[in-house]
């Protein structure tokens, strides 16, 4: 139980100041404006938007500002902000199959329609550190081909789909809204939708620790991955007044198809079965292992049990949201002192009657 | 128009809204310097919301609540016509003045006047934007090629 404190608004007070401060670092170093951050860490502003579950880059460079780069504290400013913010409406689903691709590949099939882009990515650098960074980054011009992109880059499991070999993933009858667990608290068991948005919202972390338990035999399936697209995709909403739908611009998103092995149960048969994993920005790993556990919590629906921590809704998603995981962590740090008084009396009380109990036992045995 | 991201005609009026929404303030000040914008009044004055961002279960399947976006709208009143803007993003002087051009664009005095002026080379400035992107994407285009194992 945590008992309200009163008192000390003028050490708050100075430590906002010192934290002004802390922040700001060196004055004789230039200070880092936002839009130097939006630019040039767009990985960071990509997980901070994930976690906060909005999309604004330039509130996502403010909040890396303000936290001095701590993506959990900035996260948690994107959601403070969120709550004040009206709420027109919700989007069309994105369709990502329209994605302008800058990235797209398949550890699968190897000659899939469209081919496999690789984009930007770190995957086939040295990890040897680049010194020249350390003076500026002039940069040859990156390559531009002769021919563009196929016009259109199906999903891979929609190529694979006929055969039946591979889950299908169709929307239910009547193709019906979603929940928001934003409004309603979820509930358990939870259906796929709020699965899937709460791993949205996800750590990053926690949800690639929870995915590499998976691989390593504690949740039973093998995944590969299907495809992972990056790129643009237009945001379509039908705002009421107008009656007719519009296009607001473009989000950067990720996805991943994974594929896993299943040899079938008493509820389904021997197929490919299917984890899905989407992201704002370019976020990879976060992708991956969103889709890794979006598999390993589909196990009630495909009677596998769920005999390890990856496969357990409850503890996955009650405890993959780092707001709420911080916050009652973090907690502890604030006063306690009713608190834990009253647990110094309890034990001392306990002592007391231990003592009394030994010296009744020893002077009865003494007779 | 032969784009992608833009699944509308530029010349209607999802068209041309969509090319202004993709516009950065800076951009649109800059095509609207050549001719005086029209008097108008403010029915719903530049507004930041949000708007939940829908995605689909394995791209095609069940609809779930992907995260929000911040969005801002504006409406305008030119005459007996209502001009109107939604975009990504918090800029309410860019959300204004997509506002007043939306109400521009649907006057048959000023339509072509706006559109040769802003909306074109906005949506060529847009186009090749994502061109160039596409072509550098394209560079990386990769044909991988397995070997029997022991062959070398």
């Amino acid at each position: 139980m945590y008992v309200a404190v009163k008192g000390g608004e003028a050490a708050i007070g100075a430590t906002h100041g010192l934290i002004a401060q802390e922040r700001r670092g060196d004055a004789a170093t230039p200070e880092l404006q936002t839009r130097q951050i939006r630019e040039q860490m767009k990985l960071a502003i990509a997980r901070v938007m994930n976690e906060g579950s909005l999309y604004d880059e330039d509130l996502a460079a403010l909040a890396l500002k303000q936290s001095q780069g701590d993506s959990v504290e900035a996260a948690f400013l994107m959601r403070a902000y969120r709550t004040t913010l009206p709420r027109f409406g919700s989007s069309l689903p994105v369709d990502t199959a329209a994605m302008a691709i800058r990235r797209r590949i398949s550890a699968t099939f190897k000659d899939l329609p469209g081919g496999q882009v690789l984009g930007p990515t770190y995957d086939y650098t040295h990890r040897l550190f680049d010194f020249a960074l350390e003076e500026g980054s002039a940069h040859a011009p990156p390559q531009m081909a002769q021919e563009p992109l196929a016009a259109t880059m199906p999903r891979v499991p929609d190529i694979l789909g006929d055969e039946g070999l591979l889950e299908t993933e169709v929307a239910p009858a009547g193709d019906p809204a979603p929940v928001d667990i934003t409004r309603d608290p979820a509930e358990f068991p939870a259906d796929r939708d709020v699965r899937l948005q709460m791993l949205s919202r996800g750590d990053e972390g926690f949800l690639l620790g929870l995915a590499y338990s998976v691989q390593r035999g504690f949740g039973g399936n093998h995944p590969f991955a299907g495809e992972i697209r990056m790129g643009e995709v237009s945001v379509l909403y039908t705002p009421e007044e107008l009656g007719f739908e519009i296009d607001i611009g473009d989000i950067t998103l990720t996805e991943c198809q994974m594929i896993n092995q299943f040899t079938g149960s008493q509820e389904a048969p021997p197929q490919f079965t299917r984890g899905y994993g989407f992201a704002f920005g370019h976020s990879e790993r976060k992708a991956m292992s969103m889709a890794i556990v979006d598999r390993a919590l589909k196990g009630r629906d495909l009677g596998e049990g769920a005999n390890f921590p990856a496969q357990q809704e409850e503890f996955v998603l009650y405890h993959c949201d780092m707001i709420e995981a911080s916050g009652f962590v973090e907690h502890l740090k604030l006063p306690h002192y009713v608190d834990f008084q009253g647990e110094l009396e309890l034990v001392r009380k306990i002592r007391q009657e231990q003592a009394e109990r030994k010296q009744r036992a020893a002077a009865e045995q003494a007779s | 128009m032969d784009d992608l991201q833009n699944r509308f005609a530029q010349t209607d009026r999802a068209g041309w809204m969509a090319v202004l929404a993709r516009a950065t303030r800076d951009e649109l000040q800059h095509f609207t310097r050549g001719f005086e914008l029209p008097r108008v009044d403010v029915v719903k004055p530049p507004e930041c919301g949000s708007l939940m961002i829908e995605a689909r279960a394995g791209g095609g399947g069940r609809r779930f609540n992907a995260g929000e976006a911040t969005v801002t709208r504006c409406v305008v009143r030119d005459g007996d016509r209502l001009g109107y803007s939604y975009s990504l993003g918090r800029d309410k002087e860019k959300a204004r003045l997509a506002a007043i051009l939306d109400a521009m664009l649907q006057s048959a005095s000023s339509h072509h006047m706006v559109m040769e002026a802003v909306v074109a080379p906005l949506a060529k400035a847009q186009q090749e934007r994502r061109a160039r992107a596409n072509l550098q994407a394209a560079a990386t285009k990769v044909d991988f090629f397995t070997m029997v194992r022991g062959d070398g």
